[in-house]
């Protein structure tokens, strides 16, 4: 069992300090990545999922910290504890980018807009890997035509904004690929695209993942996301993962009340005019001001008084856990 | 001003808003006198009948010019051709040509909710502020009848008084765009556009607002022109479906038609590429190849053309004409392409 993991996320804590306020964004998180895998972690804004994938890249903010939990990458046969290396250390400037890449939500953004898409791509292997400028050019523009990119030698040479935004998107993932990393943490890839570009760049990356088998982490708060491209779900709502388990599970049998809530509440294609909306109520709490025990218990509809706890992560089948106190209601 | 014709009352529906070749360009200019080199075609001759008490939804990708075509029925932005007949109680008129102040009374039956909820309310206003302006507007001008008024709408999105007196940067995204709708609706218009009004909120907030917009409607008697790129929304939410692609109509129809029996082949692949909140849905996939194509320079013929699997020779050429291939029975279906004749 433990040879399929790559990532395992052990009761992390991250905190985020604002004002002398501290925002527990990550309270408590366990997840594991496998090999070949794709995760997908769903949730609200403000939920604490892209806090979670930072934590992991070790690319968080100022004013804030991992505080406590562990974060543990398998590498061959060793164990390496991400969260002890030094931010900028060498190590972690080893392994950030060649063993484990990020491909970021608004590409305009996260791409140099000075410095040609080319320039930027060669760049990460001229870093990783020790070739002269003329091979890591090659290797560059190999990886972008592979993502499909027409006339990849010319583009090489041209700067983000003469690129379009499913072109940039595929820039993004093409720098990530080409070190090929065993681990590709995706967060909110495509929310900036329309659906016929967001439907060619999940083809990419699921005829990436299979010809390289590497492992996906893939956040976005869409649930239709998650059907289409999830082997494992985990759904996260204030700083905790409320449900995971495998995709079917999470579908078929989801417990906890959030999970069934979020279900309800959106409108799912081919179900036409008849089904039944239900809005789940009340806002999302701020995160300075959050409720004491379950994050849910203001908004859920089966909360009593033992919700004002913290409930524990329970088994309840295999690989499917729920933090929830009252999960058989749910189920009945 | 034209008076109800026959034409004008179809399958007992009336209309409330008659499009008519209606073309918005955007000038591009160039240099130091700055002379107008081309032009960004985002609405490129649409016609497009509203009836009332419909839904009728706009659907697209970014750039496809659902937005400019919303602004434009509202005269936001200046058009270059075409007409917007609006059925003033039996007497159609075109606001295109209406002057400053007929417009201004001409927009108490139409409204807009903004997709930005963010951006649509003056930070420096309190709510009250913001609100009691269209009612100034249109002839409330005591301040007591304008609170009550607002006060009772505001309890109506399920908001309370008390938010009168803050503002906006005190509310969250759902509630804003609650007051977004509160603000269309006190001076009871007949038409509301919707542009992307549920995109910017959570996945947990869209439902509130849509069961909101829903409840309106069926009170009083709305026509909502729902602009969107959501195409699980519009399933659940519209009566009939315009798709746009590259500032034209190329499908309409009712919704179950459309979703049931999509015939244009970028609506097939738009709805592939959907992806579906359910593991059980079966589909079969179409990936387009490359992008939209730049509305500045669109290609000649079918603006699909470079992109659709089933392209001819004649496609290339000549544009394809919206044709109604359902003339058996009342269930209009327009498409525009040249595989269907």
């Amino acid at each position: 069992m433990e040879q399929d993991l790559v990532i395992k996320v052990d009761n992390l804590k991250t905190y985020f300090y604002n004002n002398n306020k501290c925002n527990k964004a990550v309270n408590g998180v366990s997840f594991e990545i496998r090999k070949g895998k794709t995760l997908c972690v769903v949730g609200e804004s403000g939920c604490g999922k892209s806090a979670t994938a930072s934590s992991i890249m070790q690319l968080l903010p100022e004013l804030s910290r991992i505080e406590e939990g562990s974060i543990q990458y398998f590498k061959d046969d060793k164990i390496i504890e991400l969260q002890e290396l030094e931010k900028n250390g060498k190590e972690m400037r080893k392994i950030r980018g060649k063993e484990i890449a990020m491909i970021f939500q608004e590409p305009m953004t996260a791409l140099n807009p000075v410095l040609k898409v080319g320039y930027q791509i060669s760049e990460s292997l001229r870093v990783h890997y020790k070739i002269s400028k003329k091979e890591a050019k090659k290797k560059a523009i190999e990886v972008l035509s592979n993502m499909g990119i027409a006339l990849a030698d010319q583009r090489y040479n041209e700067y983000p904004h003469q690129y379009s935004g499913g072109m940039r998107q595929r820039a993004m993932i093409a720098m990530a690929m080409c070190c090929s990393p065993q681990v590709l943490i995706a967060d909110e890839p495509t929310t900036a695209l329309d659906v016929t570009i967001q439907a060619q760049i999940f083809q990419l990356m699921k005829d990436l993942q299979n010809q390289q088998g590497m492992a996906i982490m893939m956040i976005t708060h869409d649930m239709a996301v998650v059907s289409e491209l999830a082997d494992d779900v985990a759904v996260m709502y204030m700083g905790n993962i409320v449900e995971s388990g495998t995709k079917e599970e999470i579908f078929r049998n989801p417990v906890h009340p959030y999970t069934v809530a979020l279900m309800n509440s959106i409108p799912v294609l081919g179900r036409g005019k008849t089904q039944n909306l239900q809005p789940i109520k009340g806002n999302t709490p701020s995160p300075y001001n959050r409720p004491k025990g379950c994050q849910f218990e203001p908004r859920c509809k089966y909360a009593t008084d033992e919700c004002k706890k913290m409930p524990e992560e329970i088994l309840i089948a295999k690989g499917h856990k729920v933090r929830c106190w009252n999960y058989k209601k749910v189920l009945k | 001003m034209l008076e109800l014709q026959e034409g004008f009352k179809m399958n007992n529906k009336e209309i409330l808003l008659s499009i008519k070749d209606l073309k918005t360009y955007f000038p591009i200019k160039k240099g130091v006198i700055k002379r107008t080199v081309g032009a960004v075609k985002a609405v490129d001759g649409i016609n497009l009948d509203i009836y009332k008490g419909e839904t009728i939804a706009l659907v697209g990708e970014s750039g496809c010019g659902k937005t400019t075509l919303g602004k434009a029925i509202l005269n936001l932005v200046k058009s270059t051709n075409g007409e917007v007949l609006y059925n003033f109680d039996g007497k159609f008129q075109d606001i295109l040509k209406l002057n400053q102040e007929e417009m201004k009374m001409a927009r108490s039956k139409m409204q807009i909710i903004f997709q930005d909820p963010y951006s649509s309310l003056n930070p420096a206003f309190t709510i009250f502020g913001s609100l009691r302006e269209s009612l100034s507007t249109y002839g409330i001008k005591s301040k007591q009848t304008q609170r009550k008024i607002i006060s009772d709408l505001l309890c109506e999105v399920n908001l309370s008084e008390e938010a009168l007196n803050r503002y906006p940067n005190e509310f969250s995204g759902g509630q804003r765009q609650r007051i977004g709708i509160a603000r269309a609706l006190l001076i009871n218009p007949e038409l509301i556009v919707c542009d992307e009004a549920v995109s910017a909120l959570d996945v947990s907030i869209q439902a509130q607002v849509l069961k909101l917009l829903e409840k309106f409607k069926q009170e009083r008697n709305l026509t909502y022109l729902f602009i969107t790129h959501n195409l699980s929304v519009v399933e659940y939410f519209s009566d009939r479906v315009a798709v746009m692609y590259l500032g034209r109509i190329v499908e309409l129809c009712k919704t179950e038609e459309l979703f049931s029996n999509p015939l244009h082949p970028y609506t097939k692949a738009l709805l592939s590429a959907i992806p579906v909140a359910d593991i059980d849905y079966k589909k079969n996939q179409i990936i387009l190849k490359g992008d939209v194509p730049s509305p500045v320079n669109p290609p000649s013929g079918c603006p699909f053309h470079t992109r659709c699997q089933y392209v001819t020779e004649q496609c290339k050429k000549v544009v394809p004409k919206l044709i109604n291939i359902n003339k058996d029975n009342d269930e209009q279906h327009w498409v525009s392409c040249h595989l269907y004749k």
